[in-house]
């Protein structure tokens, strides 16, 4: 039972990083063209553009 | 005269050295489209970036500031065969969109939460040789990972209520809210009680799946503003400017002030109010008034944005839109209309108002009742709260959502987009159907009835004539013919017509006394008073062709169909009566009026509806915005004006008018799923709540039968994507 001590505070550490990267990736536009990423993986050009910068003010 | 186009008004600066335009690009839709633009752009030198939004058909470009024109691109995209324009998102779709991405940040939190509380939460349930301790250990554990997480991600819960609460009303995310509060507070003081049961997880659980729904629910919205926003873009309305005394600009709408001085070409759509100050003209106001024939126009008359000029150059002052008397009438009316647009009460919001004294009710009665059996208030409490936790509205909250998010997608492929969340529910009770006719029963274009009789050579000829004019009846018959090469050396006589030589002879088109065809065309005209005739002579030979709106292609199967579901069809028009009588024989209406006026249309529908009627009004002038407001659900065609679009719940696409049997088909099999969902849940609490009553919803019960619950409504809902219709279902 004491490596649960070690064990369980490790997945939660885990859990965050999964949500920190959830967040990043929404901020970072990877959510507004979800029907365009699923063809630009198949995509045989490389020279995918990056997404627009934050919206201009 | 110069002639330039101003897109300025639509760049934004990305930082000093960078310039960004959006664009609403048409015809975009798969990765072979997306590959031609981007590459095709990215090849003009200074660009930084081209990049396709393929979900909302729009593009992105980025260049180095002042090194390239805007025009441009529109041109480049033009020779790769997409239509575009620049476009700058409208205030309410930001608005949309930042509450899209706040809900799926907070359902990220919640889900992370719900996850890892689960594996928290799986070892107590299990038990076995657990001690309290260590359970205790996992109870604070649960605690300290679900508050944070359900105080943000439960924000749209809280804000709603307290903004309800406020407004002295109960909605839906009070019970909610109060179910979420209560349950956390519980379980932190049985934690802090060493006691056995806590319900961290179904109140985060809860907080998710109720967050899924409402996120469907926003990302419907947000889809429709994203496709209507591009729409009202790639109308593409600008004005020709003068910004000096002999040079003009093309500019967007957007940036023409009043008192600026327009040009109006023949063939042109006026896109603003105003009056003529030079020129003289014939214009169609068939989309203001619904009256077909033409009127003149010369100094002093009042133009109004959507107004077609016919046949001569006009320079019109602008004026603000609240000057124009028509204007200012149908304003009025629609402000009116759309006051006395009796609030309709959304399904999901009278389930809630049942709902929340239902459940505060049993949970009250149950605390009582226990505690009248002799249990400790304590344990009495607890129950009470497992009783608010079990009958939180999980599979409610999703019912709704879930079927309109599968609904709408299904209208939007069969060429129907939604401006109003509740549309679908106001159109699944429309029993009556009130028509316009011009524009709405007809197609916008004119079109040549009499082709048949003419021979083909002369067919052609007359097309390739009339591709030279800006005449809408020349252009008809030019599209008719589907002349694509334009004859050399035309002049063309202002007013009266074209001409040009050709193999020696001299061909004519234009009115009937400039090509010496007054008998015929006086033939036609006196069987036919509704059309509009264009003559067409070779050297002494000579055609007229008449010319008239036609009925959409499918006008009549789609009224008859209406009927056949017992759908009353009634048609109003502004236009005069013959040409009324003659649209409605031909569909099999017998109920129809002409020339109603706007005031007239709204008493009409206001009327029906005091019969009892549901009436679902489809018109598309500036004329039946008012009626549109005023009719409990109301739809325009996409060559609408901007008045009837914005105040329509639903918009239509394409030349067919299935759309609007499809919109009414599609919402009744909505409503039908819906009401099932709510049965479902309902059904699920007529289960649940016993069982919490008696004091035996277990945390472990609780999560199950809720998750349960809503997998099982989320599933009923995808059933709302077809619709059998006589055999065969929609595309």
């Amino acid at each position: 039972m004491e490596v649960m001590v070690f064990l369980v505070p490790l997945a939660l550490m885990l859990g965050l990083l999964g949500l920190a990267a959830f967040l990043w990736s929404l901020k970072s536009g990877q959510y507004e063209d979800l029907d365009g990423a699923a063809w630009r993986a198949i995509s045989d050009d490389d020279q995918t553009p990056r997404p627009p910068a934050k919206e201009p003010a | 005269m110069l002639m330039t186009r101003d897109f300025s008004h639509y760049v934004k600066d990305v930082d000093p050295q960078t310039a960004h335009l959006d664009l609403a690009v048409e015809g975009v839709s798969c990765a072979g489209c997306m590959a031609k633009i981007e590459r095709g752009l990215s090849a003009i030198p200074d660009v930084t970036l081209a990049r396709v939004n393929l979900t909302d058909r729009r593009l992105a470009v980025e260049w180095k500031k002042g090194a390239v024109e805007p025009a441009l691109f529109i041109d480049r995209l033009a020779e790769l065969g997409y239509k575009a324009y620049p476009y700058e998102p409208v205030r309410a779709e930001v608005e949309e969109t930042e509450r899209s991405k706040f809900l799926l940040r907070c359902l990220g939190v919640a889900a992370f939460a719900t996850m890892n509380v689960m594996m928290l939460s799986v070892p107590v349930w299990v038990g076995g040789d657990l001690s309290p301790e260590a359970r205790d250990f996992f109870h604070w554990l649960s605690a300290l990972v679900v508050l944070p997480c359900a105080a943000y991600a439960g924000q749209p819960f809280f804000q709603s209520a307290w903004r309800a609460l406020k407004a002295k009303s109960v909605n839906m995310d009070v019970p909610i809210t109060i179910g979420v509060v209560l349950a956390l507070g519980m379980s932190l003081v049985e934690t802090i009680n060493h006691a056995e049961h806590t319900y961290f997880d179904a109140a985060i659980m809860l907080i998710a799946f109720l967050l899924a729904g409402r996120f469907l629910d926003q990302k419907m919205r947000q889809k429709t503003r994203a496709v209507a926003g591009n729409l009202a873009a790639l109308k593409a309305e600008t004005a020709t400017k003068f910004v000096g005394p002999d040079e003009i600009s093309e500019v967007p709408i957007a940036a023409v002030r009043a008192g600026d001085l327009v040009l109006l070409r023949p063939g042109e759509r006026c896109a603003v109010d105003g009056s003529v100050v030079e020129g003289r003209s014939e214009i169609d106001q068939s989309l203001i008034t619904g009256e077909t024939l033409y009127v003149k126009a010369e100094r002093g008359t009042q133009v109004y944005a959507g107004t077609l000029n016919i046949s001569g150059t006009l320079r019109v002052r602008v004026s603000a839109a609240s000057e124009g008397t028509l204007l200012a009438e149908i304003t009025r009316l629609l402000d009116h209309a759309l006051q006395a647009r009796s609030r309709y009460v959304r399904l999901a919001d009278r389930a809630s108002q049942l709902y929340a004294p239902v459940v505060h009710a049993t949970a009250l009665l149950t605390v009582i009742g226990w505690v009248l059996a002799g249990a400790s208030w304590h344990d009495a409490i607890v129950i009470g709260i497992a009783v608010l936790i079990i009958t939180c509205p999980c599979a409610l909250g999703l019912a709704i959502p879930a079927v309109q998010t599968v609904a709408s997608g299904a209208m939007f492929r069969a060429g129907v987009l939604l401006n109003a969340g509740d549309a679908i529910e106001r159109a699944a009770a429309v029993d009556t159907v009130v028509f316009d006719k011009t524009g709405t029963l007809t197609l916008p274009e004119l079109d040549v009835v009499n082709g048949a009789g003419v021979p083909d050579e002369v067919f052609q000829l007359a097309g390739r004539l009339a591709l030279a004019s800006h005449h809408p009846v020349a252009a008809a018959v030019a599209r008719a013919a589907q002349a694509k090469a334009p004859l050399p050396g035309v002049t063309e006589e202002p007013g009266r017509g074209v001409r040009a030589l050709f193999e020696g002879e001299e061909l004519r088109l234009g009115s009937p006394a400039f090509c010496g065809a007054d008998a015929e065309a006086n033939a036609i005209l006196s069987a036919d008073p509704e059309v509009s005739v264009v003559a067409f002579s070779r050297g002494d030979r000579h055609t007229v062709f008449a010319v008239r709106q036609l009925l959409r292609p499918d006008a009549a199967r789609t009224i008859d169909a209406l009927l056949n579901r017992g759908i009353a069809v009634e048609l109003l028009s502004g236009d005069r009566e013959p040409a009324v009588r003659h649209a409605a024989d031909a569909l099999g209406v017998s109920a129809w009026r002409a020339g109603v006026t706007p005031a007239e249309k709204i008493a009409h529908i206001e009327a029906l509806k005091a019969q009892g009627r549901v009436v679902m009004m489809v018109g598309d002038g500036m004329n039946d915005a008012p009626s549109l407001a005023a009719a409990h659900v109301s739809m325009s065609p996409i060559s609408a004006t901007h008045l009837s679009q914005a105040t329509a719940d639903l918009v239509f696409l394409g030349k067919e008018l299935a759309p609007v049997l499809a919109a009414i088909d599609y919402s009744r099999k909505a409503m039908a799923v819906m009401r099932e969902n709510l049965t479902l849940a309902i059904g699920y609490n007529v289960l649940a709540v016993p069982i919490a009553i008696a004091g035996l919803a277990t945390p472990l019960i609780a999560a199950l039968a809720m998750s349960g619950s809503s997998i099982l409504v989320m599933l009923n809902a995808m059933r709302a994507r077809r619709v059998r219709l006589g055999g065969a279902s929609w595309k």
